[in-house]
């Protein structure tokens, strides 16, 4: 069965299905109850599993993770929601200190199947910390795994994956791409979570990003399409960890990649893709790897977002640079 | 002088009752616990400080990267352990060494942990008692989910004591400071989880007083989050065993968290990388010296007749636990590289595993003489 949904209203699916389908699944955030989280993606979830398994929790971000882990530790499998990016650092030693080393610390007698959920990234005109990407943090650190889905559709499966998984999930949903619509297929069986996925052909340049970065390179595939360019697009769908299989089966044919991401460029996933792809398709590239991202800077006003983003010119600039080696 | 009017007491310094009306109901508990259980008491405490004072020792000679001592806190954490239910589960921090004896842990694993062969050392699914953990204050969140998770299971206030449950989570003076606590206060006053915050109060972070973390009694903070609490003579193990029996119990039945300060005092360093002389006063050290919880005991239970032949036989379980403990600890090996592998994921994860294939090819292309 198939149904045209936003993101929100298919992740909105997903964490129901999942409640349906195991009682210790439990949600836990801000608002989240009552009102249906700020951005209405567990709406509807209160009433129908009930204040103990929906928590409008105190104002406490660290408090929530925390929470969540000795939830874990009684058998429960918490979805933790940050109401946003730039909120989830209260609860960065929870998150990077005992969530991402309990599995290790405690050597096989316990497993930490806890999804913190953190609405993420700009083009919402928001104010201050309420548009950042903060990936690298996560992808950086062993014992998480970090997951982006582009689509309705991904937003559905992959919630439920995150779930299902035994291992703490960072679960980035791009603001951005909570309203458009598109087909969800609840019966399809879904890629697996961490596999990055081609979402559309080409033969000159390989674009690579994840989140709402991904419709942004399909529309420069458009224009470049327009322009007698043929640009393969890639969406990550996992950011740790990545599966380079795709990208470096893309660049061994087009000896061009452009990685593109919101988040700042300096220490960034893209600038692990660039270096993984150099070391292990050295002799396919015709031109460095190339990365278009924010600029190394406080996210800006939002008047600035449109500068501060890339868009559809800066692709496409990268684009250029790439094919003039 | 850290005891304030609200201390409550059952154990004089000199080894004799005190009575009040005050403590009357933690009298009658203590007046039902027989001659074994206070030897049991005792036998913790002493046995437990020969394997501080060895496992000290260890460090000094070299075999222990650090050694945490909780020299002068045995009473605190004996008799509160001792006040848990088997069904009970605990939370420690890093210093609750008589607690992990008590339920079960062997200690060469806590000298494992100080060796630098792991950093876990036991299932805690086993024991009920988690893994020490070393990010003062995070474990008190971890609890108090833990404690949510009770309720949502709906194993407590169903009226039996025997089955209902609760959990105790141990942190300190220095680590009341820290954010986590105070949002684990917050969480698990407003669930109304079954958890009992013990507060053990040694009176100094590494070298910061407590005055610095608090103008008031510590006490008074979970006062503060509206939950009722306790301040207790730290070093007498009569009264740490029943204001915490009591207060389980509180919280096993529904009655929401419970918060104990025991006032107590580290004899000994924070660790062994430690220099108390730079921060505290002998004068300090010799009154707490005299109010050693041990010594204290001891006088109770020779004014109640206990033999000689006890003392002695317990003191000798100390130097052959002491001694028992040298002989592994010189026996531990290293890990092997698996541990650094193996279970940083549940699932299957390709980083992990081409990393630990790498490292195995890597050594292998030494042939055997890396």
């Amino acid at each position: 069965m198939s149904e045209n949904l936003s993101m929100a209203k298919a992740i909105n699916f997903g964490l129901q299905s999942a409640m349906r389908e195991d009682s210790k699944v439990v949600l836990m955030g801000e608002d989240i109850g009552t009102l249906g989280g700020v951005f209405r993606v567990t709406e509807g979830l209160k009433n129908e599993f009930g204040e103990n398994r929906v928590l409008d929790t105190p104002l406490a971000e660290s408090g929530i993770v925390g929470t969540a882990i000795g939830l874990a530790m009684r058998g429960y499998r918490p979805v933790c929601e940050i109401q946003f990016d730039g909120f989830v650092f209260p609860a960065f030693d929870q998150i990077v200190s005992q969530l991402a080393k309990q599995t290790s610390r405690h050597q096989g007698s316990q497993a930490f199947p806890v999804v913190i959920r953190i609405p993420y990234g700009g083009h919402i005109g928001a104010v201050e910390h309420h548009q950042e990407s903060p990936e690298a943090y996560f992808a950086h650190t062993a014992g998480l795994r970090v997951v982006s889905p582009a689509t309705p559709s991904d937003g559905y499966h992959m919630i439920r994956q995150a779930i299902r998984s035994n291992d703490p999930v960072i679960f980035l949903e791009p603001k951005a791409r909570y309203w458009p619509k598109g087909d969800v297929d609840f019966e399809a069986t879904p890629a697996p979570m961490h596999q990055s996925r081609v979402v559309r052909t080409g033969t000159d340049v390989t674009v690579v990003g994840h989140g709402a970065m991904v419709a942004m390179l399909l529309d420069a595939a458009e224009v470049a399409a327009g322009e007698g360019v043929s640009l393969e697009v890639i969406d990550l769908r996992s950011l740790s960890p990545i599966d380079y299989a795709p990208i470096l089966a893309s660049v061994e044919k087009t000896g061009r990649l452009v990685v593109a991401q919101e988040a700042p460029g300096q220490a960034s996933v893209g600038s692990e893709i660039a270096a993984t792809v150099a070391e292990r398709a050295y002799y396919f590239l015709e031109a460095p790897v190339l990365r278009v991202s924010g600029f190394d800077t406080p996210f800006p006003p939002a008047n600035l977002e449109g500068t501060y983003l890339p868009d559809v010119d800066r692709i496409l600039d990268a684009v250029d640079r790439a094919r003039g080696f | 002088m850290p005891y304030t009017e609200a201390t409550l007491q059952l154990l004089s310094t000199d080894g004799t009752l005190v009575e009040s009306d005050r403590t009357a109901e933690y009298r009658a508990l203590v007046d039902r616990l027989t001659d074994d259980h206070l030897r049991l008491f005792y036998r913790e405490m002493v046995t437990t400080r020969r394997f501080d004072i060895e496992a000290g020792n260890l460090q000094r000679q070299g075999q222990l990267a650090l050694w945490i001592p909780s020299l002068g806190q045995e009473a605190a954490q004996v008799g509160s352990a001792f006040a848990t239910r088997p069904q009970d589960t605990i939370f420690p921090s890093y210093r609750e060494h008589s607690i992990a004896r008590i339920r079960g842990i062997d200690p060469i694993h806590i000298i494992e942990l100080l060796r630098g062969v792991t950093n876990g050392g036991w299932n805690p699914n086993d024991s009920k008692f988690r893994l020490y953990t070393l990010v003062l204050g995070t474990q008190t969140l971890h609890a108090t989910g833990y404690a949510m998770g009770i309720q949502f299971d709906g194993k407590v206030a169903t009226g039996d004591v025997a089955t209902d449950e609760a959990c105790i989570v141990y942190f300190g003076d220095g680590s009341s400071s820290e954010g986590d606590v105070n949002e684990a206060l917050v969480f698990a006053q407003s669930y109304q989880a079954p958890q009992v915050f013990f507060l053990q109060n040694n009176q100094y972070a590494i070298s910061v007083p407590v005055s610095r973390q608090s103008r008031s009694p510590l006490y008074l903070r979970g006062e503060g989050f509206g939950i009722e609490s306790y301040q207790i003579d730290g070093n007498d193990v009569l009264i740490s065993y029943a204001v915490t029996r009591l207060a389980m119990d509180a919280a096993r039945s529904g009655d929401g968290p419970r918060f104990i300060e025991a006032q107590t005092y580290r004899l000994g360093a924070h660790t062994t990388s430690d220099d108390p002389t730079k921060y505290r006063e002998s004068s300090e050290e010799e009154y707490w010296k005299q109010r050693d919880p041990i010594a204290r005991f001891e006088k109770y239970l020779r004014f109640r007749g206990e033999s000689d032949g006890f003392f002695e036989q317990v003191r000798q379980e100390g130097e052959d636990l002491a001694s028992d403990i040298r002989r592994r600890t010189l026996e531990l090996t290293p890990p092997s590289v698996d541990v650094m592998f193996d279970h940083v994921y549940t699932d299957e994860h390709p980083v992990t595993a081409a990393q630990k294939k790498w490292l195995q090819e890597y050594e292998a292309s030494f042939g055997g003489h890396a």
